[in-house]
């Protein structure tokens, strides 16, 4: 039974779950237990809340479950239905790390809005998930507690940073995942262990709670198996709130109606330059291929441009780190999380970030302080926002006569552990596809599009502003028309 | 762009990290390369482009001036390293007269 509770979409354990015929406790006991069995290989949660999850189960089933008349309708969207949650999203009484020495063992006084409105929903939370330390990286390798590995090959990275909770979904320990993204943090990861992954419009998704990384970039999205658990989701979480100024006061649509399998007429941009040096031959052959199945639905596929794409790396690596070392100047180890021992008050600060902090953090630290320093702040920190709008108009002018775009999500599948890791600008090159549509704010997915060597390719589908819309039915007509969604990691656990 | 070991000093003070002499020579060559590599936004010609600090055109958000619920004082000082009465406590800030 176990085994095909964790192998339901959130959906049809909805369907299953307002028919009576299983309960919340089951549900959540089964992926507990595929935890337990598979997560000590893994690592894809830093904290399981065994008995909290439990509690809460009991909870939904006897005050909402047991009271529906096996109606759906009656029933709050995600009623019993586990969720895991990234570790940098606030979770009231439970520890929340961002994977960071210097938060070890904080427990928030507060939820994050993404975090009430799951329980809202009747979601159950099942933990939180492993990630490079305060989201910086592209392999969960700068996890503070230790990384994730990818369930397809153990001796892979899952991606990052949102990697714990990529690779909790990927290896079915949970049907619904919610990562955050600054420069690719969701769709990456999502690629790397083919899974559904995605960025909203930057606004869409209330950052309250999120602990705050790179605050023009950084957003919350869906992590699921399917592109229609994918939209479920992010009914849940979407919408404006008045705790964050930055989230867009705009409708949301019910994005699950959006899912129709039909790509007629939907004008699709291939930027021509993605398809460069660099880029796994594979990857190429399957991002092209999935190209032609939308043309041969009836899409139209046509190459366009983004001149300043080669620049979007650099701008990025400016504005993040800039917007990181102000936002990271409140672990001072005066209001929460740890301390180190000193003298005097200066010592104290800096002894604490030395002892507290990763260096990938460190060094983003280092990088945006200098950017932003007296004599630098204009070369750098400046210019880079100059040239993020040279990178926005790029895909203003796009979306013209364009839908959609079309492109890889990442240049290769997913790299052994220790690759990368010592090369900080190489790592860095895993996000080129994904930082210029943060750097615009767009909508961004990434969904399972082939196979290199058995490890999971992704492409990546951008939409307009607010148009999530067109991204989802585009992802959903996909998924449609293709099985690789189907394949599940060679994993044991039952 | 060569960054020498006062620059990496006067950064890491602005930055309040203490930094051992190992993590000192690793930024220096490492955020050097990184500078270097940065330098090619310099083949741009950005003038009379204006910056995007925010993507979402959005003026003053404003609320009605209600008074809600705040933090339960003793939930949030519980979780700070150090307090006392009410206060956090942090190390002497001023040297003795």
């Amino acid at each position: 039974m176990a085994g095909q509770i964790t192998d339901l979409s959130a959906v049809e354990l909805r369907e299953r779950l307002a028919r009576g015929e299983i309960t919340a406790p089951e549900v959540v006991e089964a992926y507990l237990q595929r935890i337990r069995v598979l997560d000590p290989q893994l690592h894809a949660f830093l904290y399981v809340d065994f008995e909290g999850a439990l509690m809460q189960a009991r909870q939904v089933q006897e005050q909402v479950l047991a009271r529906s008349r096996g109606s759906e309708a009656d029933l709050p969207p995600l009623a019993g239905i586990p969720v895991a949650v990234k570790d940098n999203m606030c979770t009231k009484g439970v520890p929340t790390t961002c994977a960071s020495r210097i938060l070890k063992g904080w427990r928030p006084p507060y939820d994050a809005t993404v975090v009430e409105r799951l329980r809202k929903a009747g979601a159950i939370i099942l933990g939180k998930t492993n990630l490079d330390e305060f989201a910086m990286g592209s392999s969960t390798e700068n996890s503070g507690f230790g990384p994730t590995r990818n369930p397809w090959d153990l001796t892979r990275v899952p991606g990052g940073s949102s990697g714990g909770s990529a690779a909790a979904v990927a290896a079915g320990l949970a049907p619904l995942a919610l990562g955050s993204d600054t420069g690719g943090s969701i769709r990456q990861p999502a690629a790397l262990c083919g899974i559904v992954g995605f960025k909203p419009t930057y606004g869409r998704v209330s950052r309250y709670g999120l602990v705050a990384f790179a605050s023009s970039l950084d957003q919350i999205g869906p992590m699921t198996r399917t592109v229609s658990d994918c939209a479920v989701l992010l009914n849940v979480i979407a919408g404006n709130d008045p705790r964050d100024s930055t989230s867009a006061n705009l409708p949301c649509p019910d994005f699950a109606r959006a899912l129709r399998p039909e790509a007629r007429g939907l004008r699709i941009g291939i930027p021509r330059e993605c398809f460069v040096e660099g880029l796994q031959p594979e990857v190429r052959e399957a991002v092209l291929q999935a190209a032609d199945l939308f043309s041969s639905l009836g899409a139209i596929c046509t190459e366009i441009s983004l001149p300043h794409l080669d620049y979007a790396l650099p701008t990025y690596y400016l504005i993040a780190p800039a917007e990181a070392s102000s936002n990271l100047a409140r672990y001072d180890g005066v209001q929460y999380g740890y301390r180190a021992q000193a003298g005097d008050l200066y010592t104290m600060y800096a002894r604490t970030r030395r002892e507290g902090f990763g260096p990938e953090v460190k060094r983003r630290i280092m990088l945006g302080t200098y950017a932003l320093s007296a004599g630098y702040y204009e070369a750098f920190y400046l210019k880079a926002l100059k040239v993020r709008t040279l990178i926005k108009r790029d895909f203003d002018a796009a979306f013209q006569d364009h839908d959609l775009i079309l492109m890889p999500t990442s240049p290769t599948v997913a790299f052994p552990l220790g690759e990368k890791v010592t090369d900080p600008l190489q790592m860095y090159l895993n996000d080129i596809f994904t930082i210029p549509v943060s750097l615009a704010g767009l909508p961004g997915i990434s969904i399972p599009c082939g196979f290199a060597n058995g490890l999971p390719i992704g492409l990546q589908l951008v939409g307009r502003a607010f148009d999530e819309e067109t991204v989802l039915r585009a992802a959903f007509t996909f998924e449609q028309h293709t099985g690789y969604w189907k394949a599940r990691p060679p994993l044991g656990g039952g | 762009m060569a960054i020498d070991d006062r620059t990496v000093e006067h950064v890491a003070r602005l930055s309040r990290l203490e930094l051992t002499p190992e993590e000192r020579e690793l930024f220096r060559e490492q955020l050097s390369r990184i500078l270097e590599y940065f330098s090619k936004l310099n083949e741009l010609d950005t003038s009379g482009v204006p910056p995007t600090s925010h993507v979402v055109p959005m003026s003053n958000v404003f609320r009605e001036d209600v008074v809600t619920p705040s933090l339960e004082r003793e939930e949030v000082l519980g979780e700070a390293p150090d307090q006392e009465e009410g206060y956090f406590k942090v190390p002497r800030v001023f040297e003795e007269f």
